[in-house]
């Protein structure tokens, strides 16, 4: 009995470290299978993150240890440095890779949230002659395969004459379709109310879109500020840059990953350094989302 | 008489037209730019694709016309494509219910924690999806010599004393897909149910309390989950999509082509006729049957989702 009410009492102190205060109808053993689920899958779902992180700062013969560990024993910088050293030597500096990746990854995020969110909210909240069939067009399009659409596409690009430029990755990253499917369907949710009595006090479609609907759905464009970053950042730019100094980073790093078996320090450099970009990123606008919403949400 | 009537109401219909065009001229700008951009990047390659589909196209020729006859070959002739069918749906009945639930599961479980430690334990389910190339640790896992990190605990324990070839065995190769593909499956659908658990007006939950729901499931049935009916309706089709095209996961795990086919999916089949065997009409084939295919099942996943919280 008495051991019984030590734990519940612990278990209370423990959701009190981690749940917000104002949390209604929830029981113990609820919050107690909250916790062991959370804590059993967060470690299954980090393993990639601190592997990544580990094996970054593993000195060479840690990297090749057998069998291999998870934890460096002895932390160092050397592929850092090694990754350092390789860049210098390409005959591209390495600034001009960096400068590609972020112009190609920062203008087309922004274009794609602000082009997307733009085209969603006619679909959300208004029918029109052609709006269904939009619509469906955009569900549609998700369920095509790229590799046979890669032929096509490259034609198109090379008659518009944007191939070896930083438009063949970015124009078509502005209308991809999964950020407008995920805008429309968050716009849907606003109250129909919010936009008809704005109409009638005179606010035009443009007004009502930049200032009611665009801060009510800040979660979801934040959510695919995450996405098309991350999308981008990665881009490789393959089968349209064929100009070395156009290159992004990740087609560079490629390279040296390409490089085999004695690289192996410097590939655990790179594939950090890839990953903090959008983890920080990720965590700017997570954060964001927790705190605009933390005490609205969308009311009818 | 009968004419002129007719007349006119053409011209009225006319005028009707452009009257509703005017009135919603805003709402056609606000769209074309995305419109205008998405038409040329990507309806015309899928139409495009559609009717090369329906020819004979090696890229070093010009394409030549075939009628149905990729499409005969494909269902008539073509065993691998059958067993890529069947592995397909066995691996999409299988991942895509349980990733769906499992994104939503756990955003709702992350939705419970304060707002720091909720932003953390996001970053923590959505790693796998954000630190490319998590491949690696599972070939360490599973590795086929006694170094591999399953072999090895198994023969330690006294399970096994000789290493198994996990990867490559065909009866083992579906499973390990199918853990490594629900692995990573807390990723788009995962983070638009955080985004739409924080939109949920919190003023429901306390109406909730006071007109007698008492624990967190009844709150989960009658008062969150009809608020988020359209990010239901979303991460069912990214879900759907997801799961019927399942390929990275197989060919890096499995290996391209895999042992006995045992990881041979519709989309793997399609990157092989596609870019090792450069026939892209029979890839634009394989493409719009699976397109016909995603199309059915979300039909069907959408009449279902219509009933929830009722």
């Amino acid at each position: 009995m008495n051991n019984a009410n030590v734990f519940t009492r612990s278990v209370k102190w423990f959701v009190r470290l981690i749940q917000p205060k104002n949390s209604l109808n929830r029981s113990v053993w609820g919050d107690l299978v909250l916790i062991f689920a959370l804590l059993l899958f967060g470690t299954f779902s980090a393993y990639p993150m601190i592997f990544i992180i580990n094996n970054a700062f593993k000195p060479f013969n840690e990297i090749f240890i057998f069998p291999p560990k998870l934890f460096v024993r002895n932390p160092t910088l050397d592929n850092f440095i090694d990754l350092i050293n390789l860049m210098a030597d390409s005959w591209i500096p390495i600034t001009r890779y960096v400068f590609n990746t972020l112009f190609i990854t920062i203008v087309g995020t922004v274009g794609h949230v602000i082009l997307a969110s733009m085209a969603a909210y006619p679909l959300a909240k208004h029918t029109f002659r052609g709006s269904e069939a939009l619509n469906k067009i955009i569900v549609y399009s998700l369920m095509f395969n790229a590799t046979v659409t890669a032929i096509p596409g490259y034609v198109i690009m090379s008659e518009l004459g944007l191939v070896d430029t930083y438009w063949a990755i970015i124009l078509p990253a502005f209308a991809f379709s999964l950020g407008l499917y995920l805008m429309k369907n968050f716009m849907v949710q606003i109250p129909t109310l919010y936009i008809e009595s704005a109409f009638i006090d005179g606010a035009s479609h443009y007004q009502i879109f930049w200032k009611i609907v665009m801060p009510l759905v800040k979660p979801a464009w934040l959510t695919l500020t995450i996405l098309s970053f991350q999308t981008l950042w990665g881009a490789t730019g393959g089968q349209y840059i064929y100009d070395e100094s156009l290159k992004p980073l990740s087609f560079a790093l490629g390279q040296i990953v390409g490089g085999g078996i004695g690289r192996t320090g410097v590939v655990a450099a790179v594939s950090l350094f890839m990953m903090v970009v959008p983890v920080i990123v990720f965590i700017i606008s997570q954060s964001s989302i927790i705190q605009t919403m933390a005490h609205s949400g969308i009311k009818e | 008489m009968g004419m002129k009537t007719v007349t006119f109401t053409k011209e009225e219909k006319k005028r009707r037209r452009q009257v509703e065009f005017q009135k919603n001229k805003p709402l056609y700008l606000l769209m074309s730019p995305y419109f205008v951009l998405f038409f040329v990047f990507t309806v015309l390659p899928v139409v495009t694709s559609i009717l090369l589909s329906f020819s004979y196209f090696n890229m070093l020729e010009l394409p030549t016309f075939a009628g149905w006859d990729n499409y005969r070959k494909l269902f008539f002739e073509d065993d691998v494509f059958m067993v890529a069918v069947k592995n397909t749906f066995m691996f999409a009945i299988i991942t895509g219910p349980i990733g769906y639930f499992a994104a939503f599961l756990f955003a709702w479980l992350v939705n419970e924690l304060k707002p720091k430690i909720r932003a953390f334990m996001t970053l923590v389910f959505y790693a796998p999806s954000i630190s490319g190339g998590a491949y690696i640790i599972w070939k360490l896992m599973f590795s086929g010599d006694v170094y591999g990190y399953l072999n090895a605990t198994l023969i330690n324990w006294g399970i096994i004393t000789e290493p198994i070839q996990w990867l490559q065995n065909p009866s083992y190769i579906p499973v390990i897909i199918i853990i490594v593909q629900l692995w990573m499956s807390l990723g788009v659908s995962f983070l638009a149910f955080v985004a739409g658990l924080q939109s949920v007006d919190r003023s429901l939950y306390e109406a909730g309390a006071v007109d007698g729901i008492r624990n967190r499931w009844q709150e989960l049935w009658y008062i969150t989950l009809p608020s988020m009916k359209p990010q239901l309706m979303f991460s069912a089709v990214i879900q759907i999509t997801a799961s019927l095209a399942i390929a990275e996961v197989a060919m890096q795990v499995a290996g391209f082509p895999s042992v006995e086919n045992a990881g041979h999916t519709i989309v793997t089949h399609l990157i092989y006729h596609g870019t090792t065997k450069f026939e892209l009409g029979y890839a634009s084939a394989i493409a719009t049957v699976l397109f016909i295919v995603m199309l059915g099942s979300n039909l069907l996943v959408q009449k279902f989702l219509r009933r929830v919280g009722t």
